[in-house]
C-alpha cells in the first residue's frame, strides 16, 4: 500500500475510505490539494477568533468590578491567546507559515469570527459573551473534536477542557446581575438583546446557502451542520435565559412539541454579510489594533535576541 | 567512535492509534535517526503498539527539572478559578 506509485484516483479513494471509516488523516498523509487548502482557511480562521476575540473582553480586564472578576477574566483572556496557539500550531502541520497566517489576516484574505466586530460596552457584555459567545464556539467545538483531521481533532479536545470554565464564569456574571439590583437586572438583558442575534450567527449561513458546507460534510472537516448546532445552541440556552429570568429578544421563540425543539424567528443576514464584509463597528478597530500590538512588541524580540547573543559571546569568551 | 562508547541516544515515541497524540515510551542507543527509526520498531513495537514511531535526540530535548517543580509552576497552583467546578450554579443550570 505505497503511495508513492499509486494514481491520483487511486489515491483519493484510499483517503476517503480512511473517512468513511471514521480514522483521522495525520500531516503526512495523502491528501487533496483543496482538503488541504479547506483545512488552512478553516482552522487559521478559527485560530484568528481566538486571538481576535481577545480585544472585545481584554478591553474590560482593567475595569472589571472586584480583583476575583479580574483575576478570572485575565485567566479567560489568557486561555484564548493559548487556544489561537494550540490552532496555528495544527495549521502548521499543513504546511503554511505563521507569517503567512498572519499577512492574510491583517490584508484582510483571512477571516474571523464576526462576532468579535462588536463593542464590549458594559460590564454585562462580558458576561453575555462568556455565556452565548462562548456557548456558542463550544457546541461548534465539541462537534468538531471529531473532525477528520488528527491535529485539529486533537487541539479541539484540548480547547473543549480549557473551555469548560469560560462559559460557566459568564453564566454567573450575568446570573449575579440578573438577581442585583432593577439597574443591573436591566443592563444583563441590555447585553442579552444585543449578543443574541449575533450568537446565532456565529453558526454560519443556513445549510442551503453555505458555501463549503457539502464538500466539509463528505471529508467529515465538519460534523454537523450549520442549523443542527443552532439548534442546539438555542435549546440549550432558552431555559438558562429564562432561569435567570431574562428575555431572549426574539418575540418568535416558541418550543414545538412536535419537532421537540425551539423555533425562532430569522436572522438578520445582512447584518452579517456586512460585518463579515468588513463594515461591522469594530473591524478596523480589531485589525489595527492587532498589527500596532505586534509592531509594539519589536522591542522585546530585539532584546530577547541582544541577549541571547550577548550570552552566546560570553560562553565563547569562557570557552577560550 | 571510541571503542567501548555508546551510541547517541535517542527518544522514542508511539502514536498506538491512528487519532491519537505520540506519547514517550522510551529511548535506545543509535547511530543515526534512521536506524534509531528501526531499532525503536523492534524494540517498542513487537506487539503492534504502534502505527507511527517518532524519535528525536535525547540531547535535543529540553526538560523543567521536577526538584524545581515548585518553583517553576508555583504561579499556577493558586488559581482555583481556572476550573469549572469553581462556579457554582443552581441545580436547574448546572448542566453547562
Amino acid at each position: 500500500m505505497n503511495d508513492s506509485n499509486a494514481s491520483p484516483e487511486e489515491l483519493l479513494r484510499r483517503f476517503q475510505a480512511r473517512i468513511d471509516a471514521e480514522q483521522r488523516i495525520e500531516p503526512k498523509d495523502w491528501m487533496p490539494e483543496a482538503y488541504r487548502r479547506t483545512l488552512v482557511r478553516q482552522i487559521s480562521q478559527h485560530a484568528h477568533s481566538e486571538v481576535i476575540g481577545m480585544q472585545p473582553e481584554g478591553n474590560w480586564i482593567l475595569r472589571a468590578p472586584s480583583l476575583r472578576r479580574k483575576a478570572v477574566l485575565l485567566a479567560k483572556v489568557q486561555d484564548e491567546g493559548g487556544h489561537g496557539l494550540y490552532l496555528y500550531s495544527a495549521t502548521e502541520t499543513l504546511g503554511v507559515s505563521r507569517e503567512e497566517l498572519v499577512e492574510a489576516l491583517h490584508e484582510g484574505r483571512a477571516k474571523y469570527a464576526s462576532i468579535f466586530n462588536y463593542p464590549t460596552l458594559t460590564w454585562a457584555d462580558i458576561g453575555a459573551i462568556g455565556w452565548l459567545v462562548d456557548g456558542a464556539a463550544i457546541v461548534n467545538q465539541i462537534s468538531l473534536q471529531r473532525t477528520s483531521y488528527g491535529p485539529y481533532a486533537r487541539g479541539m479536545v484540548r480547547i473543549c477542557k480549557e473551555e469548560s470554565f469560560h462559559q460557566r464564569q459568564g453564566y454567573e456574571v450575568i446570573l449575579t446581575l440578573a438577581r442585583g439590583s432593577a439597574e443591573q437586572k436591566a443592563m444583563a438583558q441590555d447585553a442579552l438583546d444585543r449578543w443574541w442575534w449575533p450568537s446565532l450567527m456565529m453558526f454560519g449561513p443556513h445549510d442551503a446557502e453555505s458555501a463549503h458546507s457539502a464538500q466539509s460534510m463528505t471529508w467529515k472537516i465538519k460534523r454537523q451542520s450549520n442549523d443542527e448546532l443552532r439548534q442546539k445552541f438555542v435549546d440549550q440556552t432558552v431555559p438558562q435565559a429564562e432561569f435567570a429570568g431574562l428575555v431572549i429578544p426574539d418575540p418568535q421563540l416558541l418550543w414545538n412539541a412536535e419537532r421537540g425543539h425551539y423555533d425562532f424567528g430569522p436572522i438578520d443576514w445582512e447584518e452579517f454579510n456586512r460585518v463579515v464584509a468588513g463594515n461591522g463597528m469594530c473591524n478596523r478597530d480589531r485589525i489595527a489594533h492587532h498589527r500596532r500590538a505586534h509592531e509594539e512588541g519589536e522591542w522585546v524580540r530585539e532584546a530577547v535576541r541582544a541577549h541571547e547573543e550577548r550570552k552566546r559571546e560570553r560562553a565563547a569568551q569562557d570557552a577560550a | 567512535m571510541v571503542p567501548g562508547q555508546h551510541m547517541p541516544l535517542f527518544e522514542v515515541f508511539i502514536r498506538s492509534r491512528r487519532g491519537l497524540d505520540h506519547k514517550h515510551v522510551g529511548s535506545l542507543h543509535a547511530e543515526t535517526h534512521q536506524q534509531a527509526l528501526e531499532y525503536a520498531r523492534d524494540c517498542y513495537t513487537r506487539r503492534s503498539e504502534g502505527v507511527s514511531i517518532w524519535v528525536v535526540r535525547s540531547g535535543d530535548i529540553v526538560a523543567s527539572q521536577e526538584e524545581d517543580a515548585g518553583e517553576f509552576f508555583d504561579p499556577m497552583d493558586d488559581k482555583p478559578y481556572r476550573h469549572a467546578t469553581h462556579y457554582r450554579l443552581p441545580p436547574e443550570v448546572d448542566n453547562m
